[in-house]
């Protein structure tokens, strides 16, 4: 395990929690640096939430260790509440205050008062674009308002690490980008963002991941890094219409083969040769048979957690 | 997919005292098609499903959901419809067997036939060695497909699935939309809505919704190439960036 200082903002050390015999976390180990943007992504279940709650120290692990800003979770628990800011899947906004009142209430919890409250609320109205919509009941903001609210809360006590469970969950993609351009915004000021998310366009964007499966980690690293240990060969195999599902005889070295969008993915073991390909290509038609063209293609991080999943007993 | 219409409706509109939550909407999907209900957060797609599915009486227009009639005949549209909602409504300390039971049921199917229902469903959900495990038990993954199931047991003429695949791994999204396309080919209509845009690619025919109104609609294949855009992300942007020049509201925010 590295030494948490100060290039470190979290580092976890071998992790176990269970839930009632069901096992949440297992042997979790990881490590944040300072000022990046961390993704934690997977599916319900993965352990994601489990995880960020014991960082925000909101619960204890079963075993392992936990260290986050230098101070470990379990012990320094009072320091890292007033360092950490954490926004949780459901955040209780009070929807009958409007989007300035709930500020107020927020800023009463942190003990934030006089010039410092005023100008805190007025940078963080202007930051989230909220400012216009001040007076405007919290129930009354269309989800993705609702969630840039949230985060202007967590941020009020101005945190220099944000744990973030699932806050674009049921956001439509506008709303999306523009809550990310905040987060992008926040990682650029120096704060260490950790962020959870099932969205594989969301997982491209982060400086370093863990994909996370059931409790444990199936791969890590930057999404680069994970595309250069994708181990096939990739192909985008485009067509007329929908394309649909191969039927028949699998084409000889496929491994895999799956709609992404509007295409399929194809992924095979390296060819020896440009003849291999020729061959692969007529073998694919005759499987897909509104295929049109294939190229190679980039494996994203959604291509390798398919690879991962596929290779494990079904979930 | 024989061609007749499962859901058409003229000018549905929904106001809520002066705000108008569905503004004069037309929708049109065909027996056994997949259709895509896309749009921002608050753009009026719960309000337009609640109306589609008899849950709330339209203000005004006119529209025929499984037959009968959207305006006099909720009731009747209750009993045609499957319904599946993002938070999954099972009984986590039931069987997957006890809950398909209790769905059944709720929509009076005769014990004997219910029975056989259960059995054909299972398998056709890749379930059937389940049954007897508690639904608690189970990954998220196959939770989804028995909640597809419980919503199938009645054989609906139309599916509503509002954001059904929320949280669930890559594996487990394409998994359950082999599942759709296997209903649609078998006559079921799907009505589904998503944020996820690589799943609005799926759909034979999807509309996109803003502030109200339907700002666009088509196969995926035709709105990539009216608009001119490599993927359904870029079609949602540009349609809501047009929408915002418009005046009709940022994406999401209310009147």
């Amino acid at each position: 395990m590295r030494e948490a200082n100060n290039a470190v903002a979290v580092s976890v050390d071998n992790l176990c929690k269970d839930y009632a015999g069901e096992k949440a976390l297992r042997n979790l180990s990881l490590t944040v640096p300072a000022g990046s943007l961390f993704g934690l992504i997977g599916a319900d279940g993965a352990g994601k939430s489990t995880l960020l709650r014991i960082l925000a120290t909101l619960e204890n692990s079963d075993s392992g260790s936990a260290r986050v800003l230098g101070s470990d979770v379990h012990k320094d628990y009072r320091v890292l509440r007033a360092a950490l800011g954490y926004m949780p899947q459901r955040f209780s906004l009070y929807s009958d205050l409007s989007v300035g009142e709930n500020l107020d209430f927020f800023a009463d919890v942190f003990g934030i008062t006089g010039a410092q409250r005023r100008e805190r609320m007025e940078k963080l109205l202007d930051f989230s674009g909220l400012g216009p919509f001040h007076k405007r009941r919290a129930g009354q903001l269309s989800g993705g308002m609702k969630q840039k609210l949230a985060l202007c809360c967590t941020l009020l006590h101005s945190p220099r690490l944000l744990l973030l469970d699932e806050p674009t969950i049921g956001v439509d993609p506008v709303s999306r980008g523009e809550f990310w351009d905040m987060l992008f915004a926040l990682r650029n000021q120096g704060v260490t963002l950790v962020v959870a998310t099932p969205y594989m366009d969301e997982a491209e964007k982060c400086d370093s991941l863990l994909l996370l499966h059931q409790g444990e980690i199936l791969e890590e690293g930057t999404p680069d890094e994970l595309r250069r240990r994708y181990p096939y060969a990739l192909y985008r195999v485009e067509g007329r219409g929908t394309l649909h599902f191969p039927v028949g005889k699998p084409p000889q070295g496929l491994a895999m083969l799956y709609p992404l969008g509007g295409v399929l993915h194809a992924a095979v073991d390296k060819f020896s040769g440009k003849a291999d390909e020729t061959v692969f290509w007529r073998d694919i038609q005759a499987a897909v048979p509104e295929a049109v063209s294939m190229s190679p293609a980039q494996p994203g991080v959604e291509d390798v957690f398919m690879r991962l999943l596929s290779e494990r007993p079904e979930t | 997919m024989n061609g007749a219409a499962s859901i058409e409706t003229r000018g549905l509109t929904k106001t809520f005292g002066t705000f108008t939550a569905v503004d004069a909407i037309d929708v049109s999907v065909k027996r056994g098609e997949i259709f895509g209900f896309l749009g921002a957060n608050g753009a009026g797609k719960t309000t337009a499903i609640r109306m589609l599915c008899g849950l709330l009486t339209p203000s005004s227009g006119a529209g025929k959901v499984a037959g009968f009639d959207i305006m006099r005949q909720g009731a009747d549209i209750r009993t045609r419809i499957g319904y599946m909602a993002q938070k999954f409504s099972l009984y986590p300390d039931l069987t997957l067997e006890q809950n398909m039971r209790l769905y059944g049921s709720l929509y009076g199917l005769p014990r004997r036939e219910l029975r056989d229902r259960i059995d054909k469903m299972a398998e056709q959900v890749g379930l059937s060695d389940k049954l007897s495990r508690k639904t608690q038990e189970l990954p998220l993954g196959w939770q989804q497909r028995l909640s597809l199931a419980c919503a199938n047991l009645h054989r609906p003429e139309i599916l509503f699935l509002d954001e059904p695949t929320g949280s669930v791994d890559p594996l487990s999204r394409r998994r359950f939309w082999d599942m759709l396309h296997s209903l649609s080919q078998a006559g079921t209509t799907i009505f589904v809505t998503t944020h996820y845009m690589d799943e609005a690619e799926y759909c034979h025919r999807i509309s996109l919704m803003a502030s109200g109104r339907i700002a666009a609609e088509g196969s995926p294949a035709e709105l990539k190439s009216r608009l001119d855009c490599a993927s359904l992300q870029d079609v949602f942007l540009k349609v809501m960036q047009k929408e915002a020049r418009l005046g009709n509201g940022q994406a999401g925010e209310r009147k």
